[in-house]
C-alpha cells in the first residue's frame, strides 16, 4: 500500500456539489483545496472499529470480526484472551477504551456482541479487563443486554467518559424498534451510564424506579455510533443512525426520552413512512439532522492547534458517502458542513489522538493520521 | 410390527423433506427477512446498490455464479470485484454470520426478486458444499 494517499478532491468535490433535493440546511460544501496530508499508520484491517491511544506511538485497535491489536514499534500484535464476539450482521468486537486511570491500573474496556446467557442469538455486553502487554487478564463482564436476538442490527456501541468517573456506552435497539427503545425496562436503543467499577451510580435516572434497567441514562435511541465528552464543556454528545433520512446529534441528558420510533426526521428504507411526527411533548429533538442520511459512524472534537482553521470543530465519519465531515458548530447549531478526503472509503472512526492529531479509521484500509501540509 | 416399521419410514420420509426440500416459495419468504435485517442497508430495497462501491443485485451478472455468490455472503470478499463489467471495490462486502440455511433463504431471494427469475432452488448442502472462499 501506498505510504501516502492523495485524493482527487476536484473532481469528487463536483460531483457531490450538485445539491441534494430535500438536503437539511446547512448543505453540505466541497473541500475548497488540499492543505494536508493523510499517511496510513496501521494497515490491514478490513474494519477498525474501535480504538483509544495508549500513547501517540501505541494504538489498540479493534477488528469488527474479533481481533484486538495492539500497535506497537510498527507493528500490530493480536491480544490474546478476549472474550468470543458473536460476528454477525453489524455485530462483532465494536469499540475499545482505556481506563481513565489506565496508567496505574492497565484496565480497558471492550464492547462487544456477545451470545453470553440465555437464548438464541446475542446481544451488546461490556467487559473490562487487565491488558498486560499483549495478554488480557482478570476479564470481567460488566453488562450484558437481553434478550439475546438472531437479528443483526443496531448493536451501538461507543465507550465514552466524563470527569466524573462516570462510563457511558450505547447499545442500539437490535431491530426491534416497536419494543425496545421507548421502554426503559428493557435493553436497546439506550445509553447507559455506570460508574468506572460497574457499578450503577445513585444518581442514574432510573436508579430506584421499579421494574426499569437501572444503567439507563437515556433513551429512545436508533442506533448510536458516535459518543463523545466535548473535552470544554464536558457535555456528553452522540449521534445515531436514524432511518432513511434520519441520522441524528443529540445532547443525551439524563432520564430524557430521544422519541425512537415514535418522532422521527426519516422514513424506512423502502420509502413508506414510520411515524407523520417530528416532534412530540416529552421527547427531545436533535440539534441536527442529516438528511440524506450519511450513516455517521464516530465522532471527535478537533481542539488542538495543529488545524488552526479547525479548531473547535466536529468531525464525524461518513460510512455511506466514504468521507470525513466537518461540521461548524454555534451554539448548539449546526452552522457549516464541509466534506473532507471524500472517496477515502468507509470512514469507520475519528479520534483526535494525545499529540492533537486526526486519526480515522477506514474500512479496507486501516488506522490513518491527518497531517497539514 | 408392520404398522411400526411403515411410521418409521414415513417419520424418517419428513426428516428427509424437511431438511432437504425447504420449498422454494417458503425460502424465498424466509430469505426476505434476511434480506431486510441484514442486506437491505447498503443494497436497498429495489437492489439496485448504492454509491459507486456497493454493486446492484438487480439484474446483476454476478448472481449467474451461484459458486462465488455463495462464496462472497459466506466469506466475504476481499479486492475489488466485476458486476455488470463495472468495477467494485469488494472490501466492503464482509461475511455476515449467516448459516448455511439462511444463505440459501436469502439467494434465493434475491434470485427471484425484482426484474431476477430463477426458479433453480439453492439448497443448504449446495451452501455446506462451499467450504473455502472462491
Amino acid at each position: 500500500m501506498n505510504k501516502y494517499l492523495y485524493f482527487n478532491i476536484l473532481l469528487f468535490s463536483f460531483t457531490n456539489s450538485i445539491s441534494c433535493q430535500g438536503e437539511n440546511p446547512p448543505k453540505i460544501n466541497p473541500e475548497n483545496k488540499i492543505n494536508y496530508k493523510v499517511d496510513v499508520i496501521v494497515d490491514g484491517i478490513d474494519i477498525p472499529w474501535g480504538m483509544d491511544f495508549i500513547s501517540k506511538d501505541e494504538i489498540l485497535v479493534t477488528e469488527k470480526s474479533g481481533i484486538l491489536y495492539r500497535f506497537v514499534d510498527g507493528k500490530k500484535i493480536i491480544i490474546t484472551g478476549i472474550p468470543k464476539a458473536y460476528s454477525r450482521g453489524q455485530g462483532g468486537l465494536l469499540d475499545v477504551a482505556l481506563h481513565p486511570d489506565y496508567n496505574n491500573n492497565n484496565l480497558i474496556y471492550l464492547t462487544i456482541s456477545s451470545q453470553e446467557g440465555e437464548g438464541s442469538g446475542g446481544n451488546t455486553a461490556l467487559y473490562i479487563a487487565k491488558l498486560l502487554d499483549t495478554e488480557i487478564t482478570d476479564l470481567r463482564l460488566l453488562y450484558k443486554a437481553f434478550p439475546n436476538t438472531k437479528k443483526g442490527q443496531h448493536w451501538g456501541s461507543k465507550i465514552v467518559f466524563d470527569d466524573n468517573n462516570h462510563l457511558f456506552f450505547s447499545i442500539g435497539d437490535r431491530g426491534n424498534r416497536d419494543v425496545n427503545p421507548q421502554n426503559i425496562e428493557l435493553d436497546g436503543g439506550k445509553i447507559y451510564r455506570l460508574n468506572l467499577d460497574g457499578s450503577i451510580p445513585n444518581d442514574n435516572p432510573f436508579k430506584t424506579k421499579r421494574g426499569a434497567k437501572s444503567a439507563v441514562y437515556s433513551y429512545g435511541h436508533r442506533n448510536p455510533q458516535g459518543l463523545v465528552i466535548h473535552p470544554e464543556t464536558g457535555v456528553l454528545w452522540e449521534h445515531e443512525h436514524g432511518p432513511r433520512g434520519g441520522d441524528e446529534i443529540n445532547l443525551p441528558e439524563k432520564g430524557k426520552n430521544y422519541g425512537w420510533p415514535i418522532i422521527t426526521y426519516g422514513i424506512n428504507y423502502i420509502g413508506t413512512t414510520i411515524t407523520d411526527k417530528t416532534a412530540a411533548p416529552g421527547m427531545e429533538q436533535p440539534i441536527y439532522y442529516w438528511k440524506p442520511s450519511i450513516a455517521p459512524s464516530g465522532m471527535s472534537f478537533s481542539t488542538s492547534d495543529i488545524y488552526p482553521k479547525w479548531k473547535g470543530n466536529l468531525f464525524v465519519g461518513s460510512l455511506v458517502f466514504e468521507y470525513l465531515e466537518r461540521l461548524v458548530i454555534e451554539n448548539n447549531k449546526v452552522v457549516y458542513r464541509e466534506k473532507l478526503l471524500d472517496g477515502i472509503g468507509r470512514v469507520r472512526n475519528v479520534k483526535q489522538g494525545p499529540d492533537g492529531y486526526l486519526y480515522l479509521g477506514v474500512e479496507g484500509i486501516g488506522i490513518v493520521k491527518i497531517s497539514p501540509l | 410390527m408392520r404398522m411400526f416399521l411403515l411410521i418409521y419410514i414415513f417419520s424418517l420420509l419428513g426428516i428427509f423433506f424437511s431438511i432437504q426440500n425447504k420449498s422454494m416459495d417458503q425460502s424465498i419468504e424466509d430469505g426476505s427477512m434476511i434480506y431486510d435485517d441484514f442486506c437491505i442497508q447498503c443494497h436497498g430495497p429495489l437492489g439496485k446498490g448504492l454509491t459507486k462501491n456497493i454493486p446492484p443485485l438487480d439484474s446483476s451478472d454476478f448472481l449467474l455464479n451461484i459458486g462465488k455468490s455463495i462464496s462472497i455472503i459466506k466469506y466475504g470478499s476481499k479486492g475489488p470485484i466485476i458486476v455488470n463489467n463495472k468495477k467494485y471495490n469488494g472490501n466492503s462486502m464482509i461475511s455476515q454470520g449467516l448459516d448455511d440455511e439462511e444463505i440459501s433463504d436469502v439467494l434465493n431471494y434475491i434470485k427471484n426478486k425484482w426484474s431476477n427469475s430463477d426458479k433453480s432452488q439453492i439448497t443448504v448442502k449446495d451452501v455446506n458444499n462451499i467450504k473455502n472462499p472462491i
